[in-house]
């Protein structure tokens, strides 16, 4: 845990990180003509801080229960989960360009067979309670360690959801830190058109969690914010991060159409170019 | 050219929703993937987008049904017969109410999502509720058909569907399906292959194999999983004396383990074989490749159709 101010350069080198993370994602699914874009991109700063800055982990000991957890909730973003669990080195980089082939490491969501990966997910608002039984295991062993769930807004449609936002308030589980991709769009639509979600960060006040926004492609704010939680006691945490779907592509940005749709050659080679990449 | 099984399903949804105006669609944040905004672009006042949340969506339906609508549940259904299952349990079949389930990317057919999007129980699931239909039809002609019978047909039906396209096997006008009847595709009279959705056109193939090492197969279109065509499988038994069945699902519960149970219960037996996922979760991958990794293949159904011809008294 680092609750020093990041220094510029560091900062300066997060900002590159997270820019090359986006470029191998975005290759990852070219690659194969399959899967999420649009939600991997949009969470891209928050999992290069998480897991840059924040998470303790040992890579090397998957027994080690001396460590926080990351269950990816919304579990289509596994490119971008991926991309964070090579960089800590869980495995070599190079098997991102294997992601959804038949016999490799990498499935389309995540699994416990992944090295780093301490849930399943995929059906969507299910692994958000499995995140608070890791942090119920944690405070039962009596560790200063932390679970952090990340969670998209068109998976906060599912009422599981809610009985996690009752019960971890309830258990007082100051441990717990949910973090919400709040890019405002799911799959058919927007979340208005979809299922409108009204006063977010107020509906999880009123449930009894600790609630703090912040600008979720902003380096400094994603750390500023999961620094406050980390410190927070009490109650379950709730960041609202906000954030664009499919953020650093243009054509992208904001698109419902990008959740899940495979990149043809031509777009691709836009996306490099903005993001300063090779084809 | 063919269409996707998921395709037709929604064109059909709009043409019987122009003639009866009962008919509403409910979908959880995937009508552009289970193609029931087809419906929902004509007739928008009848569809109701549910967000992500399937327990909501079939609830809702089952309040729909009371009221008197007959509503279509859309989404990949290997969500809708688990976080779907509680309302379909608990209301739909206990109320023997008239909900009808379109079940998007039946089997491995959300190919490259991987096992957690595989539905590989999900008729295990449907068949064993009580008032509950089970249909899984094989191309164009056999879904336009099923899913008309759904929508005269009084009660909950589960219509199994798949994301991807399979070749024709009936022509259009010919009767593709008819409820609770299954159809010889291809006669034989060493062995008879039984399958359901794209399994029938892998039994088809295997009969060619088959027809190569001088065993002559069956092979039938058991479109109809509940209830299971009894009479068929009788006559099957006794004309060939060996039964293969073939499904794009767990070999535990699905539409072997309906023949079986009908079997056991008859005065005449057969040595049988299973084709399906043996009780095991797959992974991503292209669909022809997780066909043949996971056994669901022609090459495999030969084989078992060879074993089962051996094991004849
Ligand atoms: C239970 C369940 N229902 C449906 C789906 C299919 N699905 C995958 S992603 C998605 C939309 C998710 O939207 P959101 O949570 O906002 O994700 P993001 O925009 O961050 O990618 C849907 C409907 C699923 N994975 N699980």
């Amino acid at each position: 845990m680092n609750k020093l101010r990041l220094t510029e350069e560091r900062i300066a080198q997060l900002t590159d990180k997270a820019r090359l993370f986006r470029i191998d994602v975005l290759k990852s699914v070219h690659q194969v003509q399959s899967g999420h874009p649009g939600g991997s991109l949009s969470m891209t700063e928050i999992l290069t801080v998480l897991y840059l800055e924040k998470l303790h982990i040992n890579v090397n000991d998957p027994t080690d229960r001396d460590v926080d957890h990351v269950v990816l909730s919304k579990g289509h973003g596994s490119p971008m989960l991926y991309r964070l669990l090579a960089e800590v080195g869980y495995f070599p980089k190079e098997e991102l360009m294997n992601l959804r082939h038949i016999n490799a490491l990498l499935q389309g969501h995540p699994t416990n067979h992944i090295p780093g990966v301490d849930m399943p997910s995929g059906p969507l608002g299910s692994a958000f309670g499995a995140a608070q039984g890791l942090a119920l295991a944690q405070r039962l062993d009596g560790l200063d360690r932390r679970t952090y769930a990340i969670l998209g807004d068109g998976e906060i449609n599912e009422g599981a959801v809610w009985e996690v936002a009752m019960s971890a308030s309830k258990f007082k589980l100051d441990n717990l830190i949910a973090i919400l991709d709040y890019n405002k769009v799911q799959l058919d639509g927007t979340n208005d058109e979809i299922m409108p979600l009204g006063d977010v960060p107020e509906k999880w006040r009123q449930f009894g969690w600790n609630v703090i926004e912040c600008d979720g492609h902003d380096i400094v704010d994603v750390n500023r914010a999961l620094d406050e939680a980390i410190a927070a006691k009490g109650k379950p945490n709730m960041i609202v991060a906000h954030t664009v779907k499919g953020k650093g592509v243009s054509y992208m940005e904001g698109k419902a159409a990008w959740h899940g749709k495979a990149i043809p050659d031509d777009l691709m080679k836009v996306a490099m170019d903005e993001l300063g990449g090779e084809m | 050219m063919p269409k996707a099984l998921r395709e037709i399903y929604g064109e059909v949804l709009r043409d019987v929703g122009r003639e009866n105006k009962d008919i509403v669609v409910l979908d959880a944040d995937l009508s552009g993937s289970t193609k029931s905004a087809i419906f929902g672009k004509e007739f928008p006042e009848r569809f109701f987008n549910m967000g992500i949340a399937e327990a909501n969506m079939v609830s809702t339906a089952a309040g729909l049904a009371a009221g008197g609508k007959i509503p279509f549940v859309n989404t990949f259904t290997v969500f809708l017969t688990t976080i779907g299952l509680i309302a379909t349990r608990g209301l739909v079949c206990y109320g023997n109410l008239n909900v009808k389930f379109g079940g998007a990317y039946g089997g491995v057919s959300a190919a490259y999502d991987g096992a957690s999007h595989h539905a590989l129980e999900d008729i295990a699931n449907m068949r064993a509720l009580p008032n509950m239909l089970v249909i899984c039809t094989c191309d164009e002609n056999s879904t336009r058909q099923a899913t008309e019978f759904a929508v005269k047909h009084n009660g909950p039906v589960y219509l199994r569907l798949s994301r991807e396209t399979f070749p024709d096997l009936y022509q259009a006008g010919e009767s593709a399906f008819e409820f609770g009847k299954a159809k010889i595709v291809r006669d034989g009279t060493d062995c008879t292959i039984m399958g359901c959705g794209i399994m029938v056109h892998h039994a088809l193939q295997a009969a060619d194999i088959l027809a190569g090492k001088g065993i002559s197969a069956r092979v039938v279109d058991m479109s109809t999983i509940k209830p299971i065509d009894r009479d068929m499988i009788e006559r099957c038994i006794v004309e060939t004396g060996a039964i293969v069945s073939a499904e794009e699902h767990n070999i535990i519960g699905g539409l072997g383990s309906a023949i079986a149970e009908a079997m056991a219960t008859m005065d005449v037996h057969a040595p049988m074989e299973f084709v399906g996922t043996e009780d095991t979760f797959t992974e991503s991958g292209k669909y022809a490749d997780l066909l043949k990794k996971y056994k669901l293949d022609p090459e495999t159904i030969a084989a078992k159709a060879e074993k089962a011809v051996s094991r004849k008294k």
